[in-house]
């Protein structure tokens, strides 16, 4: 295992440089069982913080990313790490370009988590994730020698991951086309029924976990779409042109994903409240 | 759209909302939101949502035993060379 992780740092050319990588905070004994309070020091990915009542269309994110405005498909660098890469992760990826295997480890080591969650989130089975997580390294370790770093490794390498994923669903025959047909709930299930009910809201906080197991049982269309767009912060429409799809069936798959979460969501807290 | 005089009725609001949410404008000061309580709560639960999900980390801890599979299959490649 290349658990031994920056063996020889050398120093630091970038000024305070962060961690690479999720540092390993109690590594979750089991894929989902992961209730990890996020390290207070530690910023969320990506997304910048939202003020209470802001929309949930982040119009901040409208500002070009990185990549440049000409790039529609440009990785939506949803990590704020991305930006100032760890200075042992360039040594270490210039080694395996160079075929060097105990450095290709070390990225191994510095991206698994970051890799095998995004395709467990994506694919909500842990048995696929695994497949999914090698996949997405062998073809990583076919190709290192073409990264150019016109992007960040790291963004490079999740786009990579996606798109071992995308191809793999593709081949189950989910057709990422016609998601709204082929994901279409029954319709008493629908999120139709939104109107007219007077549940209780889920009052500004939900369960970490809660929300992970709902996530991982949205219908497959739907999940995708979430995983990209809330999670990892992909735009519409570098969702609608990872899935060849339409801008629109991107937003409205994405409404629907949260309609059904919040309905799985205030399940459990009824389910929680009548225990 | 926004400057809607009629109260439109929740149904036909909820199904402008994914054009509406996705293009970033301020559904707060929508008049359907302003004056109904229950689509006020159902936005406040979306953005509930997202907001959650954009906190979730990306901390899943592969097993152990999945870079060993990976490391064989590099090395299998590696013997064979222009299998792939
Ligand atoms: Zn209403």
């Amino acid at each position: 295992m290349p658990h031994s992780r920056f063996p020889t740092q050398p120093p630091d050319p970038v000024p305070n440089p962060p961690a690479a990588e999720p540092a390993p905070q109690a590594p979750a004994s089991h894929p989902v069982d992961k209730d990890l309070s996020p390290h207070p020091s530690e910023p969320p990915r990506g997304h910048p913080p939202v003020a209470p009542g802001a929309p949930i269309s982040r119009p901040v994110d409208k500002e070009p990313r990185r990549g440049g405005p000409g790039t529609p498909v440009s990785p939506a660098v949803p990590f704020a790490r991305a930006a100032a890469p760890n200075p042992a992760e360039a040594d270490a990826l210039a080694r395996a370009q160079g075929g060097d295997h105990q450095a290709f480890a070390q990225l191994y080591s510095l991206h698994k988590r970051r890799i095998y969650s995004l395709c467990l989130r994506m694919v909500g089975n842990i048995a696929e994730a695994e497949d999914l997580t090698q996949e997405a390294f062998l073809q990583l370790h076919r190709k290192i020698a073409t990264f150019r770093g016109d992007s960040a490794f790291s963004t490079w390498l999740h786009r990579l991951a996606i798109n071992v994923v995308l191809m793999h669903l593709r081949r189950k025959g989910l057709s990422l086309i016609s998601l709204d047909e082929a994901m279409e709930p029954a319709p008493d299930e629908g999120p139709g029924r939104s109107f007219g009910t007077l549940d209780p809201t889920l009052a500004g906080a939900i369960d970490r976990l809660a929300l992970e197991r709902a996530i991982a049982d949205l219908p497959a269309g739907y999940r995708l779409i979430f995983v990209l767009h809330d999670i990892e912060g992909y735009e519409h429409n570098e969702i609608a042109s990872m899935l060849d799809c339409s801008i629109g069936n991107s937003k409205s798959q994405l409404h629907k994903a949260r309609l059904k979460l919040r309905d799985a969501l205030r399940t459990d807290t009824r389910q929680e409240a009548r225990r | 759209m926004m400057e809607e005089r009629n109260p439109l009725s929740c149904a036909a609001f909820q199904a402008q909302l994914p054009e509406l949410i996705g293009s970033g404008e301020a559904i707060a000061s929508h008049p359907h939101i302003r004056s109904c309580e229950l689509c006020r709560a159902l936005l406040a639960d979306l953005e509930t949502i997202a907001e959650a999900a954009r906190q979730l980390l990306p901390i899943v801890e592969p097993p152990d035993a999945l870079w060993e599979q990976i490391e064989s299959a590099i090395k299998e490649e590696e013997g064979n060379p222009g299998k792939n």
